[in-house]
């Protein structure tokens, strides 16, 4: 029950787009289309589902305190390392399933393609895998905190490029248009997911 | 100061502002700005980061192979991060702890990475280095003008200092609460573009589809329908 409360509160309540603002950046800029949010959506998904948990390890058996206990050394503290590490796998990590979907799934290859790459300096995955160290999540934790951020994310972003594709036959003032009237549609829709923050499971 | 270094150091503060012209950056600088004096550490921090990374890329520019310079930049960006956060931690820890994970993204914050690739690869350390300053100035002007709002009517203080004296203390004030939760942010940002654009109309983007005059049936001059 703990775990559904948990991806209950990293889709809805705890939105990574719309609450802690994370990927904006991208959530900006490819939103104009369903298709590529959509595509773009499941690549952050996929990549957010491997490298939290994957963290998760890599922080509880060699940065935490006290992780180093069984090579002997039970005083070292390498969390200081922690964001260079991270940065690291998430860029080995997106490079590998680069070439793994490559040559194994062609179709999602050619679908994410372009986006790939781009999610290595998206802030949801290396801040979804922070948050996952500042909250000290198991392993279990980790993997459905890690999955559920991502479908928030991606809901997020399909559901602004839904309504950017009808914004665009709207009049909009001049200096509102394009990126300004989108901050402003990204505001309300934050206002709209404010109506989540009361659920407890 | 030369020509090339002033634009570097100026331009970005409006005319080129990073976060409203160029959309980058955008994630940490709505999430600390419900406090001013986070948002001021925040910009210092930032700052800082883009400049010393874009002198030392800008240093080691001609010694990179193209094909993993990516790399190199993340592994300089990540550990300047490092250093900046350990003196955060050391020197004003409450501070530290109220940015909490923001200062670990400012490695994936676009600025940082879109400076080093955008212009201290190609220019010397010294104007890659005031750059690197401007634009952390302009994300700064953004944090301080959206950091001063939500404050002010958040919670009707400045800095900390009582500004505007709310109802609960047996003042005039109600103050917005709204302006402390997430939406707001966004609002004040749109809304700080709008004022820009509304300055340097060359900003304007085009609409994606022009509205044509469907009902223009006048057999000449008929300019809207034309394109």
């Amino acid at each position: 029950m703990d775990l559904l409360s948990l991806a209950v509160k990293s889709i809805f309540i705890e939105n990574l787009a719309l609450s802690f603002f994370f990927g904006m950046c991208t959530f900006l800029a490819v939103s104009k289309k369903i298709e590529t949010a959509f595509g773009l959506g499941c690549a952050v998904f996929v990549v957010l589902a491997i490298t939290v948990p994957i963290n998760n390890l890599i922080y509880q058996n060699l940065l935490q305190e006290g992780a180093l206990a069984w090579a002997g050394l039970p005083d070292v503290d390498l969390s200081f390392l922690g964001l260079i590490s991270y940065i690291g796998v998430i860029a080995a990590l997106v490079q590998i399933l680069e070439m793994f979907l490559d040559r194994f799934v062609p179709a999602l290859y050619s679908a994410l393609g372009i986006f790939l790459p781009l999610i290595t300096v998206n802030c949801a995955i290396l801040g979804a895998s922070l948050f996952m160290v500042e909250r000290d999540y198991t392993f279990t934790e980790s993997v459905v905190y890690g999955a559920g951020s991502g479908v928030g994310w991606a809901l997020a972003i399909c559901a602004l490029a839904g309504i950017r594709e009808k914004l665009k036959y709207s009049d909009v003032p001049d200096g509102l248009e394009g990126l300004g009237i989108t901050f402003i549609t990204v505001g309300l829709m934050a206002l709209g997911f404010l109506a989540f923050s009361g659920i407890q499971l | 100061m030369s020509s090339e270094a002033k634009k570097a150091l100026f331009e970005p503060l409006v005319a080129n502002n990073p976060i409203a012209l160029q959309i980058l950056g955008i994630c940490s600088a709505l999430a600390v700005t419900t406090q001013l004096s986070v948002a001021l550490i925040m910009c210092l921090a930032l700052t800082s980061v883009t400049a010393f990374s874009n002198l030392s890329i800008s240093l080691v520019r001609n010694h990179v192979p193209s094909s993993i310079r990516i790399i190199v930049q993340m592994t300089i960006i990540a550990s300047l991060v490092i250093v900046v956060d350990q003196i955060l931690k050391a020197y004003a820890y409450e501070v530290s702890k109220q940015l909490a994970v923001f200062v670990g993204l400012i490695i994936t914050n676009c600025i940082v990475m879109g400076r080093a690739e955008a212009y201290a690869m190609k220019n010397g350390p010294w104007n890659s280095f005031l750059d690197g300053i401007g634009n952390g100035l302009g994300y700064s002007v953004i944090l301080i003008v959206v950091g001063t709002v939500r404050e002010l009517f958040g919670s009707g203080s400045l800095l900390g200092y009582q500004i505007l004296t709310p109802v609960s203390e047996g003042g005039w004030y109600v103050p917005n609460g709204l302006m402390l939760l997430a939406p707001s942010a966004f609002i004040i940002i749109g809304l700080t573009i709008w004022a820009i654009r509304s300055f340097y109309p060359e900003q304007v983007e085009k609409p994606d589809f022009e509205m044509q005059n469907a009902h223009n049936t006048s057999a000449h001059g008929s300019t809207g329908g034309a394109h």
